[in-house]
């Protein structure tokens, strides 16, 4: 009985969310993109977070920044461009593609060309097998 | 002997290099670049955190000569030791301080400006902590110096030391002026 009560308890348990309620948005496709904004801004004072997961105080300040932009009427990457003026490439939690930043997008295909590299130099030097 | 067998160990001793580098530099990872430098400083009109009256942008740049905007708070513990470093700094150099009171209460304020001293010509009152928001200001104590232009030149982040003023906001004043 208990087990069972245990399953129906976490199974109606919602995650707690950082989003206040007097936050939210009435309207429900304006949230979600204030939502969906909100998980590129990075918190700067946790700064391993998201604005959307993070309870610090400043956070929660630009979750509100961010739909007051919104009601105003400002576009996605207008609310985005906003932040970034103020904090910097550091507050996306995505940094953009610029040449400061080609090695660290690029740094994943290198590593996986030079993987290529040693495999083919390694295959070449296996015996030659009967053919 | 292999030399190859020594690859993985010179790979060791580069990445200890990496990291050493950061490390013996004493750089904080939570002090993060600004982006307003360069920028020119943010428009605004506050309450004043004393008394009557607003500060306005206008206010500090109607003299034409270079300024310091200092974030701070009654609540911030590491805010007073700066009270006395700023009053030497406008005393010694003639360059007015405008403080900002980040998320405080006007009654707090003024028990702690009484308290620990006020170098500030003028304070604004960022009850919401909106424009401390639009000068990109991510806690409290921060420190700009503007140009007389109206262009931000240095930010610092944290307590301020004599040491600070010595060795940077001096001379970097030198240069603005």
């Amino acid at each position: 009985m208990k087990k069972v009560l245990l399953v129906i308890l976490l199974l109606l348990s919602i995650p707690a969310l950082a989003v206040q309620p007097d936050e939210i948005l009435k309207d429900p496709v304006m949230e979600t993109r204030a939502r969906d904004i909100s998980k590129q801004l990075r918190c700067l004072v946790c700064q391993g977070e998201d604005i959307d997961e993070s309870n610090a105080g400043l956070a929660g300040d630009i979750r509100k920044l961010v739909r007051e932009r919104l009601v105003a009427g400002d576009s996605d990457t207008a609310v985005l461009a906003f932040v970034q003026e103020r904090y910097g490439d550091y507050v996306l939690m995505n940094p953009p593609v610029k040449p400061a930043t080609w090695l660290l997008w690029g740094a994943p295909l290198l590593v996986l060309l030079a993987g290529f590299g040693v495999a083919l130099r390694y295959l070449r030097r296996l015996p030659k097998g009967d053919e | 002997m292999n030399t190859r067998a020594f690859i993985p160990f010179g790979i060791f001793i580069c990445m200890i290099g990496l990291f050493a580098v950061p490390l013996l530099q004493g750089k904080d990872p939570a002090i993060l670049p600004s982006a307003m430098i360069g920028k020119q400083v943010p428009e605004f009109t506050l309450p004043m955190a004393t008394g009557d009256g607003k500060l306005a942008t206008a206010d500090m740049l109607h003299e034409g000569k270079p300024f310091l905007v200092n974030f701070f708070a009654s609540w911030c513990v590491t805010c007073k030791g700066e009270q006395q470093v700023l009053a030497k700094f406008t005393q010694k150099t003639g360059i007015a301080v405008y403080g900002i009171d980040y998320k405080d209460t006007k009654k707090d304020v003024a028990a702690w400006l009484e308290r620990h001293g006020n170098p500030f010509r003028a304070t604004g009152f960022d009850e919401a902590g909106r424009i401390a928001i639009d000068f990109g200001v991510y806690g409290v104590p921060e420190t700009f110096l503007v140009g007389g232009d109206g262009i931000i030149r240095y930010k610092h982040v944290g307590a301020l030391k004599q040491s600070d003023m010595d060795s940077v906001f001096g001379p970097l004043l030198e240069k603005t002026k």
